[in-house]
């Protein structure tokens, strides 16, 4: 999971990157089966390495570039991913501290008995406004990318040279 | 060194790798999906506490990741839908070539 996450942030071809990516998510759903979350683990897998993996290669090819272009790397650039690698460690470093020295009370042996039914249930009775709420928003934002990503952008007749 | 510990040390290792690469490229698609990665990060937290924490609910950690889950799409979908438009315009994803509105 960690390797192939690492791997996609790496790479310089996008395409590889993609796809690495999908293999990340996948393994993350991997871990949910193995935490005994089969209904999150399912949904993982639909939605990221079904649905938006699907999107992302889609936005790759369409905003594909000649390769040549690229690989002249500048100096700012440079210095930024300097910047970010020195953040990204000193956050790691940070958060594996703090976590190694925590103590957390005894965990349960076995895990939560969790049906599909119990799920359904709590989805519906003690979230259901939330499940509404987050209906709107999947269609609000549906909507609005779709308008955003299909609109042709209309050039004033007075901005032509 | 219990389960618990081991799903937040990978977690963390996940949230930093996304972090350092949605700060370092500058490849708007790789941005998003470093950000998409740091949700996934917040996501495995969410399943380690339900699944090894002190007082296990029955599914209240899950449908917190379910919900998590939808908001990301939404948004995964919105944000490509931008660089799609941004591409159209300008012919370019580079987040350093964005700077039409810098004043």
């Amino acid at each position: 999971m960690l390797g192939s996450a690492a791997a996609a942030m790496l790479l310089r071809n996008l395409i590889h990157s993609a796809l690495l990516l999908i293999l990340s998510w996948a393994s993350v759903a991997a871990f949910y089966l193995w935490a005994g979350a089969e209904f999150a683990a399912f949904a993982q897998i639909l939605v990221y390495v079904g649905a938006i993996s699907m999107v992302v290669l889609f936005a790759v090819l369409l905003t594909r570039q000649n390769q040549v272009a690229d690989v002249v790397i500048e100096p700012a650039s440079r210095k930024r991913a300097t910047t970010a690698l020195t953040v990204g460690a000193c956050l790691a470093g940070i958060l594996s501290a703090a976590v190694v020295a925590s103590r957390f009370p005894a965990a349960a042996v076995t895990a939560p008995a969790t049906t599909v039914k119990l799920i359904g249930l709590e989805l519906m009775e003690r979230h259901g406004a939330a499940l509404l709420i987050i209906g709107v928003i999947l269609t609000v934002a549906l909507i609005g990318a779709t308008l955003l990503a299909a609109t042709e952008a209309k050039r004033n007749p007075e901005d032509a040279p | 060194m219990t389960p618990l510990h081991l799903c937040l040390l990978i977690s963390s290792g996940l949230f930093c790798i996304g972090l350092t690469g949605a700060l370092a490229r500058s490849n708007t698609i790789l941005v998003l999906l470093g950000i998409e990665l740091m949700l996934n990060a917040a996501n495995l937290n969410f399943i380690a506490f339900w699944r090894f924490g002190p007082a296990p609910s029955p599914a209240n950690g899950m449908i917190f990741v379910l919900f998590a889950i939808a908001v990301a799409a939404a948004e995964a979908a919105v944000g490509l839908a931008l660089i799609i438009a941004v591409y159209r315009h300008q012919k370019n994803i580079r987040l350093q070539e964005a700077n039409t509105l810098r004043g």
